[in-house]
């Protein structure tokens, strides 16, 4: 068994990965009943996640494995629920094959155009980033982008994070105030069990994810993802997280992460340096200061997100 | 020993595609859900056996992030989402307060 | 030695998951196919997981191995329960013969 079978073997397998992800992909897409459509790009997440890990991209897998399997799938299920009283699945309508046929083929020669006109031998800036390295306080380049390099772009989806979640609560109805269980939900004692042992589990990884991300893929998105996971299992359970949290504190927990980059970016030009310029000998300590931060407001917007509604002003009784 | 990892994860892959008749027929949705969940355990399989013949460590977390969110899906479905005919007792949605 | 050893245990369980699969294809209702895919959890990845865990070059990965297990476990099992519960309640047909499990009633 030499590394020639190896090669062949993972050939066929990522043959297999393309056919299986373009099937999903279509099937899902052409779905006309919508439970099936969710079933099949929950799926595909799944499958995608094995494409990432393939294309030596474990950072994507993780956030596709943890958004994929932690919110995408729930978000979906709920919302049919929400939608299902409203529409019935009207029939498609059957628009001309021809006209269709015609924009498939005009898309897939645009798509065609730009793969062949990629350069054969792209540089990338994969060099530029390994000589840097050492001044990024971090081991795992993609944090060091991430977090250093390009910590502007990191900083600005903080916000457009944040703003989503004004936006859907400016569309969402005000939660009730109380702060006890679902009434209509019995909880089986199943459900308390897996709760009780899966929350603490879910916590525990979220640290873990953003404490290797300093040194192997990992890191604030893909922590905040499995936080906000646990926050959905919580909603899910029956737990009423808006009525619990409310007032100032969860504002506060929703815009520390943002508050926290803004401040230790603007804290270095104290020193002189410019924006986001950490101190290279701290550049370690306020990247997981500014990741833990992140992760956590990453995980409340999310979980607040997947809620979908507006918890009051004050605090529960 | 490398290969025949990767022999397996393709073979795993191939009964997650025959697997995916059943989420296509149907008939019900729990069937469908169900294909889902064993799609879950066959994409952690696949994951800790490429993790060991390529090398990957970090696909270990991968497997591990699915292991651990697998319950957040099927919870959505039991609690919220599942279509038809509403449970004997109650009717269980949360969304009465959404005019 | 411990190579042969792994390969066996990986065969077996990749026979868990093929087996789990046709269960999924060819069982007549819910309750049985439910039965089937959560054979290919427990015990076709325990294993796979086994057989992995003879190659692991660290106690630390033969312990994520076993920790993911368990996991897959924990969830295999409980959203087995949950969901014939929840198909027990909303009155599930047991397949007789030529039912094909259509939720009907």
């Amino acid at each position: 068994m030499g590394a020639a079978m190896t090669e062949a073997g993972l050939f066929l397998l990522d043959l297999l990965l393309v056919l299986t992800l373009l099937c999903l992909a279509w099937w899902s897409l052409a779905a006309t009943d919508l439970f099936k459509g969710i079933v099949l790009f929950i799926a595909f997440g799944l499958v995608l996640a094995l494409a990432w890990v393939r294309l030596d991209a474990p950072d994507v897998a993780l956030a596709e494995a943890a958004i994929g399997a932690g919110l995408t799938g729930a978000l979906l299920l709920t919302t049919l629920s929400k939608l299902a009283s409203s529409i019935d699945n009207p029939p498609a309508k059957r628009s001309s094959p021809v006209l269709l046929w015609v924009l498939l083929v005009m898309l897939a020669a645009v798509l065609g155009y730009a793969i062949m006109s990629l350069p054969q031998q792209a540089q990338g800036l994969a060099d530029t980033v390994a000589s840097q390295m050492g001044n990024s306080g971090v081991e795992h380049p993609v944090t060091a982008v991430l977090l250093n390099f390009r910590g502007y772009d990191t900083l600005l989806e903080m916000a457009v994070l944040l703003l989503a979640l004004i936006a859907a609560w400016s569309l969402a109805p005000r939660a009730a105030t109380s702060c006890e269980m679902d009434e209509a939900l019995t909880v089986s004692p199943i459900v308390l069990a897996l709760f009780r042992m899966l929350i603490p589990l879910m916590i525990l990884v979220a640290a873990y994810l953003l404490w290797v991300g300093a040194h192997a893929p990992g890191g604030a998105f893909q922590a905040g993802s499995v936080l906000a996971a646990a926050g959905v299992l919580a909603l899910l359970c029956g737990k009423r997280l808006e009525g619990r949290l409310a007032g100032w504190p969860l504002r506060l927990g929703l815009v520390l992460g943002t508050a926290m980059f803004v401040a230790v970016a603007a804290a270095v030009m104290v020193g002189g340096a410019h924006l986001l310029q950490y101190p290279l000998a701290s550049a370690g300590k306020l990247i997981l200061l500014i990741e833990a931060a992140a992760t956590f407001s990453i995980g409340l917007t999310l979980a607040m997100l997947f809620s979908g509604q507006r918890p009051s002003r004050g605090p529960a009784s | 020993m490398d290969s025949f990892f990767i022999t397996v994860a393709c073979l795993l892959l191939l009964t997650l595609m025959a697997g995916l008749w059943r989420v296509l027929r149907g008939p019900t949705a729990v069937d469908r859900m169900m294909a889902a969940q064993l799609f879950g355990t066959t994409a952690v399989a696949i994951l800790l056996l490429l993790a060991e013949a390529l090398g990957q460590p970090a696909m270990r977390n991968v497997a591990l992030v699915f292991a651990l969110l697998a319950v957040v899906t099927v919870m959505a479905f039991v609690h919220r989402a599942w279509p038809g005919d509403e449970p004997r007792h109650q009717q269980r949605g949360r969304h009465d307060d959404v005019e | 030695m411990w190579n042969s050893l792994s390969i066996v245990l990986i065969m077996i369980g990749m026979v868990f998951f093929i087996a789990g699969t046709l269960g999924l294809l060819r069982f007549p209702d819910v309750y049985t196919r439910l039965h089937a895919l959560t054979k290919a959890d427990n015990v076709g990845l325990g294993f796979l997981v086994a057989g992995l865990m003879l190659q692991a070059d660290s106690l630390t990965t033969a312990l994520l191995l076993l920790l993911i297990w368990v996991l897959v476990m924990l969830a295999g099992a409980g959203a087995g329960q949950l969901v014939a519960q929840a198909a027990l309640q909303r009155q599930h047909p047991v397949a007789k013969s030529q039912d094909d499990g259509r939720g009907h009633d």
